[in-house]
């Protein structure tokens, strides 16, 4: 038994046949082989999977692809055009040592890229709590959260931040 | 200041070069093995063990068969036909890839399902019947070596007790009549808790068996690709797959930490069925599998000594040590060294006295013993001088700092031996105190806590000041399954002056794409912007053994120096005949070869390469490509001076970090932007075990938190603002004077927040709590002592 769903990927309609039970997060990566979101857990902890759907950010292990019916998702792909230019938050990440392994940094950069929209200056503990359903086991977080500064800055137009590591 | 002997153009050492890999990463294309999609593949599921300790009565797979997709079910008596049910664990201990009669901790591997589609083989999953038998398990360590426990290896014939090895280092008599006779001593008993990993990719593989050709591709999650493959070739060259028809690729992995080295037993299962079957097998496991089943780390049952005077100077250890090993010693340390580098637990500081013992024990536990983030159990030993040494500082009534200074090995007492024999390189301890006291303004808040102390607030301040052995290791002492644990790197230079270079080992993070770009810069002066890095793939890479215990500069590192200065000779011959000089009239400056004095009469490295493949003088060989394999004369031994502030609620007992300041040397820094990154990383997961995490089971053996929903990885919330900085102590016989840092602060961090609890709760007599130190543990103390 499958369900036919209309849903909007990056700006591209798909009409898909799923079955109901099929995970969101599955369907982007394995019907649509969008790889760029990923699974670092099963019980919806850990935000590797983040992505949008209509805008906000959500988990995408935990929400149905019938649920995405009629509806917009952005995943990673989306964010820029391939060859660039990047999107400030992509640019922030790799300016200011904001990954390591990679593996968390879509669903990282998704979830930002919600909090950036509905404020662009936030501040150090708004951005530690509004990355706090995100894990990374590599940077400690220090660089993400100058990540988001350095980008906020930048898409507000004012001067972006040093980069240089305060290592002295 | 870092001083640059290149320029920014170049990128060599010292540069705070953005990373070359970080394009695909925030690109979503990243190549992990998950994304990994081959014609035809099937899909693996596993069947676990419910039971921590049970017979198995039978297993039935009817309606597992019945469900749509399923291709195939295998159990142990499956594999057992090929001689595949049990496979060899890196520390020659035995392990089973699938159980024919007995499972021995939760979570084990009991069945594999193979479908067509992911889900299909999870319907699979469910649908197969096991019947068990259970048998009551042995869980705590110390009940494990009563004489009455169970025997739990019974699969070995020869085996009477749960008893696994016994390791011994120093000087016993001189140790023990010293701790009869000294004025002050000093003892407590700490766990270092069971913890995992935790990687953000969990693990898994794509096994590609190709019946015509008898070859397998196999990708998979890996920190050391050459020797998964040998071991693959050990364990299954008996039916066919031997070494040269085994390909290993490790693709881009998302974290590492130690718990991608060892062989799990998914993977061996996806080899068998797609070596049955003639196609590629995917497994990746889940989060709850990767927690309950994979590799965890420490479990050290730890009692610590120290001697010493009344005035503060230390006079020796001794250490006594119960490791829980779960079912099998499946660590993943150097041969020689069961408990690792254990025996650095002499520490930072300048006494000729010590003794420590060390026994592995069975459980009905996951196997392991891995070291996380960790040169081999340094993490453990850190841990328990640091922490024993502030207990001594508390009895003698000294400042933990001034205590520390008093004893620390001198700048120019090194090269130093330690009473277990490690040759400590280089270092200056004291620098690197006294940079962390001033940065974090130290005396200051000793003022501070004295003035919250008389109101009754609880403030405390911990130090930790560790020496780490990394870079495993000269080739007469260290091996993995008898093969040395040398590191390889291969240049090869293009006509037009750009660069390929391949490793042995396998970045999982931590940027070797740029690191090793910038170290060949260094040497030959070609941007390391034009320097291409690949590791992770067995067909095309140098053999190595990988990356783990902060070896890859260490050993790769050096390699890639001493290659690229092989090429540097070739360069200078070549420029030679170009300029019409003898080789002794020229000089080097990154980049080119000049006649000394005439410095406009050059060639640069890129003219001398063109020259090497169109105009290379007769006689030579033409190309300019270099291959080095490097045995380390000696391990390296960074070091660091870490001081944490912590706040303690009096009420709620939570406990804030409110300052951590760590200032690390691993000698010469190569890009001081993924030092600082490294550093900022392992300190999160110092804080992890330090206030968070622990892998916990109850008496029956069933963990109580396998899942990310309770296991405590730190948020960006629990983790502070990390401040860093670097002193610079090279190595002297490192060829770049590097010495490793990827660990340094995952084993300071943990003693140096211990630390700052105690010191903040000793005003009412607690000398000593267990990590990970959590409000409730807190709550206990102070209710112990009647606070509440």
């Amino acid at each position: 038994m499958t369900k036919t769903i209309n849903v909007t990927v990056n700006g591209t309609m798909h009409t898909l046949d799923v079955e109901p039970r099929l995970l969101l997060v599955h369907m982007i990566r394995e019907v649509l082989n969008l790889t760029g979101t990923h699974i670092g857990c099963d019980t919806s902890s850990c935000g590797a999977c983040t992505i949008l759907m209509d805008g906000k950010s959500i988990k995408s292990c935990t929400v149905l692809a019938v649920q995405a019916d009629g509806k917009s998702v952005a995943t990673i792909e989306g964010l820029a055009p391939e060859g660039g230019p990047l999107h400030p938050l992509q640019e922030g990440f790799k300016e200011n040592h904001g990954l390591h392994c990679g593996f968390c940094t879509p669903g990282m950069i998704m979830r930002c890229v919600e909090m950036l929209q509905h404020n662009n200056n936030p501040t150090e503990e708004e951005i530690r709590w509004g990355i706090s359903g995100n894990l990374c086991r590599c940077t400690g977080y220090n660089n993400i959260v100058k990540a988001v500064i350095w980008a906020g800055a930048k898409m507000r137009g004012e001067e972006t931040p040093s980069t240089e590591p305060e290592f002295v | 200041m870092i001083q640059c002997k290149t320029s920014k153009a170049i990128g060599g050492m010292g540069h705070s070069l953005k990373r070359k890999e970080d394009a695909r990463f925030i690109q979503g294309k990243g190549h992990y093995v998950d994304d990994i999609k081959l014609p035809g593949m099937l899909y693996m599921d596993i069947v676990r063990s419910p039971y921590a300790y049970a017979r198995i009565k039978s297993i039935n797979i009817e309606e597992a068969m019945k469900v749509p997709g399923v291709v195939a079910v295998v159990t142990g008596r499956d594999l057992e036909k090929y001689n595949l049910h049990w496979m060899p664990t890196l520390m020659s201990d035995t392990q089973m890839v699938l159980p024919t009669d007995t499972v021995m901790y939760q979570s084990q591997e009991v069945a594999a399902v193979i479908a067509t589609t992911k889900y299909a083989a999870r319907d699979g999953r469910e649908a197969v019947r096991v019947q068990y038998e259970p048998m009551k398990p042995v869980i705590d360590p110390f009940k494990a070596l009563d004489p009455s426990a169970p025997v739990l290896r019974s699969d070995k014939p020869d085996k009477k007790d749960n008893h696994i090895w016994n390791w011994k280092v120093g000087d016993k008599a001189k140790t023990d009549a010293l701790f009869e006779t000294a004025d002050v001593v000093v003892k407590e008993q700490m766990h270092i808790p069971r913890i995992h990993v935790a990687s953000i990719e969990t693990c898994g593989c794509v096994a590609d068996y190709d019946k015509v050709n008898n070859h397998l591709t196999m990708y998979m999650t890996t920190q050391a690709p050459h020797a998964i493959r040998t071991v693959i070739a050990l364990v299954a060259g008996h039916v066919g797959l031997t070494e040269e028809k085994v390909r290993v690729i490790s693709p881009d992995i998302g974290g590492g930490f130690g718990g991608k080295v060892p062989v799990y037993p998914g993977y061996v299962i996806a080899i068998a069925v797609s070596f049955l079957v003639g196609k590629p097998v995917k497994w990746i496991e889940d989060r709850s599998e990767n927690l309950q089943a994979d590799s965890f780390a420490r479990d050290y049952h730890i009692t610590a000594e120290m001697a010493g005077t009344k005035d503060g100077k230390i006079l020796g250890t001794r250490f006594k040590v119960l490791a829980d090993h779960g079912y099998t010693d499946a660590s993943a340390n150097p041969s020689k060294f069961p408990t690792g580098m254990f025996s650095i637990a002499t520490g930072s500081y300048d006494y000729d006295t010590t003794y420590m013992e060390c026994d592995a024990v069975y459980t009905n536990k996951p196997p392991g013993g891995v070291a996380y983030r960790c040169s081999f159990r340094v993490t453990e030993a850190v841990h328990a001088i640091e922490r024993i040494t502030d207990r001594f500082a508390f009895e003698v009534g000294k400042d933990p700092a001034d205590l520390r200074m008093q004893n620390f090995i001198k700048k120019e007492d090194f090269p130093w031996k330690s009473p277990t024999g490690w040759i400590y390189d280089s270092g200056d301890y004291h620098a690197g105190l006294e940079k962390a006291m001033e940065a974090v303004g130290y005396h200051q808040l000793r003022r501070e806590q004295a003035e919250k102390r008389a109101k009754g607030e609880l403030m405390g301040i911990g130090i930790s000041t560790f020496t780490e052995i990394v870079g495993a290791g000269p080739s007469k002492d260290f091996d993995i399954l008898g093969i040395k644990m040398f590191d390889s790197a291969e240049i090869r230079v293009h006509p037009t002056g750009k660069a390929i270079a391949r490793f042995g080992t396998k970045s999982q993070g931590q940027g070797h794409e740029t690191t090793y770009a910038q170290i060949i810069a260094e040497e030959l002066g070609i941007p390391a912007e034009n320097i291409a890095i690949e590791e992770g793939d067995t067909d095309t890479a140098p053999y190595g053994l990988g990356t783990y215990a902060s070896r890859s500069t260490p050993t790769a590192g050096a390699a890639a120096a001493i290659a690229a200065r092989k090429l540097r000779d070739k360069a200078r011959k070549i420029a030679a005949y170009l300029l019409e000089v003898s080789e002794d009239d020229l000089e080097w400056e990154p980049g080119k070869f000049f006649v000394k004095g005439a410095p406009d009469k050059a060639k640069t490295i890129q003219e001398i390469v063109f020259a090497a493949y169109t105009n290379h003088p007769q006689g030579m060989e033409a190309g300019f490509e270099a291959t080095h394999y490097y045995d380390p004369p000696n391990l390296t031994f960074p070091s660091g001076a870490y001081i944490c502030v912590v706040d303690i609620d009096r009420e709620t007992c939570e406990i804030k970090v409110r300052r951590f300041v760590a200032i690390d040397d691993c000698g010469n820094i190569i890009n001081p932007m993924i030092v600082q990154g490294q550093v900022h990383g392992g300190l999160t997961q110092g804080i992890a075990p330090a206030m968070y995490e622990e892998l916990i089971y109850d008496e029956s053996g069933n963990i109580l938190n396998g899942t990310l929903m309770d296991y405590l990885v730190p948020t960006a919330v629990e983790s502070p603002n990390w401040e860093t900085g670097h002193t610079i102590t090279p190595s002297p016989h490192h060829p770049i004077g590097a010495k490793g840092v990827g660990e340094s602060p995952t084993v300071g961090a943990p003693p140096a927040i211990a630390n700052a609890i105690v010191d903040a709760l000793s005003p009412l007599g607690i000398t000593h709590l267990d990590i990970p130190i959590t409000p409730f543990k807190v709550f206990k103390a102070l209710k112990e002592k009647g606070v509440f």
